[in-house]
């Protein structure tokens, strides 16, 4: 069990530094995650993390396909707010788990 | 008379209309089941076909071999789904109407949909797999090819069988070297997903099967196009892997028929909104939704479609009689994973639970070990077949339970 330590508050993470809870996710800890990534977040990288948690909530199976076809953002433009690997970085960010496979 | 329709007659299908008309008192209730096909497919022998370990015609059978008497079978294409109307309209004029439905018109690859995917190249040094048609004319390919860059790329990260790509590059590296050309072939696993393998148990106890293969690994990799002269494949952020042989699973999506009905999610790929436990639609309650068909975050793959319909009958039968549905599925799924050179790990698996390391079925003694590479599942994937065609397809009772069982799985605690 790892944890992370904001503005005094424990938050537990698994190995990779995901949020275990994602209702301990808050603005000013994404701002902390984002700028780990080298990422500077802004009011369309919010739309989108608050985009992903609200599917995750619903129980919804996340993809880049599903958020290139939610209205906020298209494929490129995801790429450009979160490069390198947007999906596994924005969740990070937004708290929810790290999207996978079945192995 | 009330009229249970099925529409789609493949492995949740024809399981379906097996069970129901065990299980319907068949005074009250006409049984009809829909599909534009006659020949049913074993679709896990796709896999085998490429390599020569399977022969085209072992693997197909005419589908009215496996429905029960009593139902009644109509091939036709389906057009759409009208469910206001309680009916079905068929591509014929004719309209089917119904008081249940079950919809199991399952999956389809579609390289339509990446730009360049099909075009020159296709079934010539691009092929598909998962197909009759991409698999058989694979095996021509990989007969007489001399070697090169062979890319194994996951088009997109929801698709059927999702371990099926990772056994057919196992599977080639043993095909090539016992073929002596091992060192000409180079062989990419190109994925959209974070790893090959992306649960940290998995990840744990198999990763090193990739190293060991000599199979590279190229994550994170999210296919915009294929350049066919170029003989590249390029992703959404400008990166590029150069192919000689192209193995691809395109997008995979649910039937045309659901898109032409309104009824798909908003991924845009055709699977149908269905409570994941229930497997009735989130839309009509009178419309259940079983296998590949419908958007729960289980895999699509046979032994999904096989504990579904347990769960699914009950859940039919307790429907009719306006009570509670009792029963829940909890996303159970179980595969075999080949590795080549006559051996298999296993994996089992729910909505909840990774993949663990154990026994299977049995706690102790198994036979099976999971995320283990052993011969007995290998001979277990082998048997499937059989288990298939004479037990799974007519509904017989399987020795695995239903929901995911933790007896002879190995937790660490911590």
């Amino acid at each position: 069990m790892e944890t992370l330590t904001y503005n005094g508050t424990q938050i537990e993470v698994n190995t990779e530094g995901y949020l275990k809870d994602m209702n301990q996710w808050t603005p000013e800890l994404a701002r902390t995650m984002a700028s780990q990534e080298g990422i500077d977040l802004t009011e369309k990288h919010f739309d989108v993390l608050n985009w992903l948690r609200t599917k995750q909530a619903e129980g919804t199976a996340l993809s880049i396909r599903k958020i290139g076809n939610s209205g906020l953002v298209d494929i490129k433009q995801f790429y450009a707010l979160f490069p390198g690997g947007p999906l596994k970085i924005s969740s990070k960010i937004a708290g929810i788990p790290k999207p996978a496979s079945c192995i | 008379m009330k009229k249970l329709l099925i529409l789609g007659a493949g492995t949740a299908g024809t399981m379906m209309a097996n069970k129901l008309s065990r299980n319907l008192n068949k005074s009250l209730w006409e049984i009809t089941i829909i599909d534009k096909d006659e020949n049913h497919f074993y679709q896990p022998g796709f896999l085998f076909i490429p390599f020569g370990i399977y022969q085209p015609e072992e693997v197909v059978r005419p589908k009215r071999e496996f429905l029960p008497k009593g139902v009644n079978f109509i091939v036709q294409n389906i057009e759409k789904i009208e469910p206001e109307n309680n009916r079905v309209l068929l591509t014929n004029g004719k309209i089917v109407g119904y008081d249940i439905l079950v919809v199991a018109t399952g999956t389809v690859p579609v390289p339509e949909e990446t730009e360049g995917l099909k075009g020159k190249l296709w079934y010539k040094d691009i092929f598909d797999f998962y197909t009759y048609e991409g698999s058989t004319r694979l095996a021509k390919k990989l007969n007489k090819w001399e070697g090169g860059k062979l890319v194994i790329n996951l088009a997109e990260t929801l698709i059927k069988c999702p371990v099926a790509p990772l056994e057919f590059a196992f599977l080639a590296d043993a095909y090539f070297t016992e073929k002596g050309i091992r060192d000409k072939v180079e062989i990419f696993y190109v994925t959209p997903l974070s790893g090959a393998f992306t649960k940290p148990k998995a990840t744990a106890m198999l990763s090193k099967l990739l190293d060991e293969k000599k199979i590279n690994v190229v994550p994170d990799f999210y296919l915009q196009q294929v350049d066919n002269d170029r003989k590249v494949l390029i992703s959404y952020d400008n990166k590029e892997v150069p192919f000689d042989l192209l193995v691809s699973v395109p997008v995979n999506k649910g039937d045309d028929m659901v898109e032409a009905s309104n009824l798909g999610d908003e991924d845009g790929l055709n699977f149908i909104p269905t409570d994941k436990h229930t497997l009735q639609s989130k839309k009509h309650e009178n419309m259940f939704v079983i296998g590949d068909a419908t958007n729960v975050p289980a895999s699509k793959a046979g032994s999904v479609a096989h504990f579904e319909a347990e769960i699914l009958t009950e859940n039919i039968l307790s429907y009719i009689i306006n009570e509670p549905m009792a029963a829940s599925f909890d996303g159970h799924s179980n595969c075999f994973i080949e590795t080549g050179y006559g051996k298999a790990t296993l994996i089992d698996f729910n909505y909840e639970t990774e993949p663990l390391p154990g026994k299977f079925p049995f706690a102790k003694v198994g036979p099976m070990d999971l995320l283990k590479v052993t011969r007995a599942n290998h001979y277990g994937k082998l048997a499937f077949k059989w288990v298939y065609w004479h037990m799974l397809l007519t509904g017989k009772k399987l020795p695995v339970s239903t929901n995911m069982s933790m007896a002879g799985k190995l937790v660490e605690t911590n």
